[in-house]
């Protein structure tokens, strides 16, 4: 069965047992994801193979960068489950991104690229950026810190990050054969690498790792889907909405907050490691204050309390963002803000969810006539 | 070197860290402490005050005027910006974090595009003075006793005169003040505007020691947030105590480590301080007195 034609809930309801597979394969839709029935699947598949077709029709120089707004989408979903379906604003989400994408570099450039090291480095980093992420949120959660509380503690752990990593310039700041080289970053570690028959297959930016990209987003996107819509993901919505009525209800509330938030940093993690991986750098100013906002703003600006809104939402605004950049680069900053604003006042719950809202309505009202 | 000297530079150390922190912080303290707004363009506020100020004093003012003008003109932007962004955001804290850094990313790079990179500033005033083998910078010692005034000034307004003791009942108890006939509205847009204008008289004390560009407002913002979480809610009960605390412990870690190790130090004693005094240092202080 596959994700196409499935049952609705409702549908799928009356029998008493199903499958395990099917149970979770119900949750791709539900009461915390926008988008169910046909329509909205076709439209999924449309997009799917739009993206996958994408790289015949360009060049690799824009396949590349087309690679690397995919690799962002991870640290953006991860913050739209803390904050959007959690409510807990995260500011340090860039601290699990640099912890992962630093260790990505320590790790290859120590034991190189061979036999698939770099898979295991990658998955060994990105387990690195949530055991920290777990670490703090244990710290915090536990300790009843709420509200932009999280959001100070989460920013002074990302500065003190990015401030200490700032000035390991001197040749004794090394991990073995990889010097952390300062406020200038550490550089030349290996790209993923596949151990394939007759030579391993390295992907740079370019189709091959655009495609594994591609793969991962929808991958990420779909299993997000379902997690949101299962009892976990309910739970953390009753959480956002009102701590003490979810506590009374017998959830340990802090349990709940402290897997969320290192769901998230596992995936800002991942977002770290795939960012190292596709430029073959990776500096201190990645988790520093600038870096630190910009994952908020997507989430913001495309919608937190939806999955489908945050992905769409931040590559709509990094792609916006760089056209304005090498349209006028001085002005797009001042754009950026602006939009931020007016995002905020007129759009509270961000652009791509009130679009989104707009065109369900609009076929809803079809289908009444 | 004798004791006395190097006892005398390490108390320089920490006055001067200390002022940074109090002037820095106090307009953050009216905001965020008392109102609970997270104001992320608290450092453009400050930016602000700084280039009129300086813009003031070359056209001929003298520096003292010239200060109180930035502080004014902050002030006034302050309250516009209330009236028109943040007066929708008082009961959603959280999006008022995104608005602020937009309202800094548009104030940051728009004077970059209308003011270039840099600004000619002002030299620093007064001279220094020679006590032992080093010699200090007069203006700093004045910053010192700016800072103390400072919060003379703060804790005469609040607590005698009638926009004091208005201002406080609106923070603690908006709906019995409203009830009570006072114009709630007015007293956040005022409130606001006092923080605006501590911001801009803190960047105009501080324009003659500082580079004048666009983005030096951000040398403000980190130290602000520390000192007003550590400290809590009050600031002569919270942010005194805690602009002394961390001034000590930056002071002495800059001494030891270097500044990046200073600035590190302040960051891991916020993260602690939030963890075991969630209501910062007010909170026991206030627990203690009771």
């Amino acid at each position: 069965m596959t994700v196409f034609d499935k049952p609705t809930l409702a549908e799928a309801a009356p029998v008493a047992r199903r499958s395990r597979t099917a149970i979770w394969l119900a949750r791709l839709e539900g009461p915390q994801t926008m988008g169910r029935g046909p329509r909205f699947w076709a439209a999924v598949a449309v997009a799917v193979v739009t993206a996958a077709a994408y790289p015949l029709f360009v060049d690799g120089w824009t396949v590349g960068n087309a690679a690397y707004f995919l690799v962002w989408t991870f640290m953006a979903m991860g913050l739209g489950v803390v904050w959007g379906y959690g409510g807990a604003l995260s500011f340090g989400q860039t601290a699990f991104f640099g912890v992962a994408g630093y260790a990505y570099g320590v790790l290859t450039i120590n034991f190189g690229a061979a036999y698939g090291f770099t898979l295991f480095a990658a998955v060994l980093s990105v387990a690195i950026g949530a055991l920290l992420a777990a670490v703090i949120g244990y710290f915090m959660f536990y300790g009843r810190i709420q509200g932009v509380f999280v959001g100070i503690v989460t920013l002074s752990v990302t500065l003190v990050l990015s401030t200490f990593m700032a000035q390991t310039a001197g040749p004794e700041w090394a991990i073995g054969a990889a010097r952390l080289n300062g406020f200038n970053g550490m550089s030349g570690m290996p790209p993923l690498t596949i151990p394939w028959l007759g030579g391993d297959i390295a992907l740079f930016a370019d189709r091959p790792l655009y495609y594994l990209l591609l793969a991962l987003v929808v991958l990420t996107y779909l299993g997000l889907r379902m997690l949101l819509n299962a009892p976990f993901g309910n739970v953390l919505v009753a959480i956002r909405e009102n701590p003490q009525r979810a506590e009374m209800l017998g959830y340990d509330v802090r349990l709940y907050q402290v897997l969320a938030f290192t769901l998230g940093g596992g995936l800002a993690g991942l977002s770290g490691v795939l960012y190292t991986a596709w430029g073959q750098y990776i500096t201190p100013s990645s988790m520093g204050l600038t870096a630190a906002a910009l994952p908020i703003v997507w989430v913001a600006v495309g919608g937190r309390m939806d999955i489908t809104a945050t992905l769409l939402g931040t590559l709509l605004v990094l792609s916006v963002f760089q056209a304005l950049t090498i349209y006028g680069s001085q002005y797009a900053l001042v754009a950026m803000g602006a939009l931020l604003l007016l995002t905020v006042l007129l759009t509270p719950d961000g652009v791509v969810a009130a679009a989104m809202r707009r065109v369900g309505r609009a076929f809803a009202g079809r289908r009444r006539r | 070197m004798d004791f006395a000297t190097s006892a005398f530079s390490f108390l320089y150390q920490f006055g001067d860290a200390f002022a940074f922190l109090v002037i820095a912080s106090a307009g953050l303290a009216v905001i965020f402490g008392m109102m609970g707004v997270i104001n992320l363009a608290h450092g453009e506020f400050i930016m602000c005050g700084a280039y009129v100020t300086v813009w003031a004093a070359r056209a001929g003012a003298p520096l003292p005027l010239a200060i109180f003008v930035g502080a004014l003109v902050a002030g006034a932007v302050g309250m516009l910006l209330e009236r028109v962004v943040i007066r929708r955001l008082y009961h959603r804290p959280l999006d008022s974090i995104v608005a602020t850094w937009g309202v800094s990313l548009i104030a940051t790079q728009g004077v970059l595009i209308l003011l270039g990179s840099t600004m000619q500033g002002v030299g620093t005033p007064l001279g220094s003075v020679a006590i032992g083998a080093f010699s200090y910078s007069v203006y700093r010692l004045v910053l010192m006793a700016a800072a103390i005034g400072l919060l003379l000034a703060l804790y005469l307004l609040f607590y005698r005169t009638r926009y004091g003791v208005i201002a406080r009942a609106t923070i603690e108890a908006p709906g019995t003040a409203r009830a009570l006939g006072v114009d709630t509205a007015r007293v956040y847009s005022l409130t606001f505007g006092l923080g605006a204008f501590l911001a801009g008289l803190c960047g105009g004390l501080y324009a003659p020691t500082m580079t004048m560009v666009p983005t030096m407002g951000a040398t403000f913002i980190v130290e602000s947030f520390v000192t007003v979480v550590v400290g809590g809610a009050d600031i002569f009960l919270g942010a005194a105590p805690a602009a002394a605390i961390l001034a000590a412990i930056r002071a002495s870690l800059t001494a030891w480590q270097g500044q990046l190790f200073g600035q590190i130090g302040l960051l891991v004693a916020v993260i602690v301080v939030i963890r075991v005094l969630p209501g910062g240092l007010s909170g026991v202080l206030r627990r203690v007195r009771r």
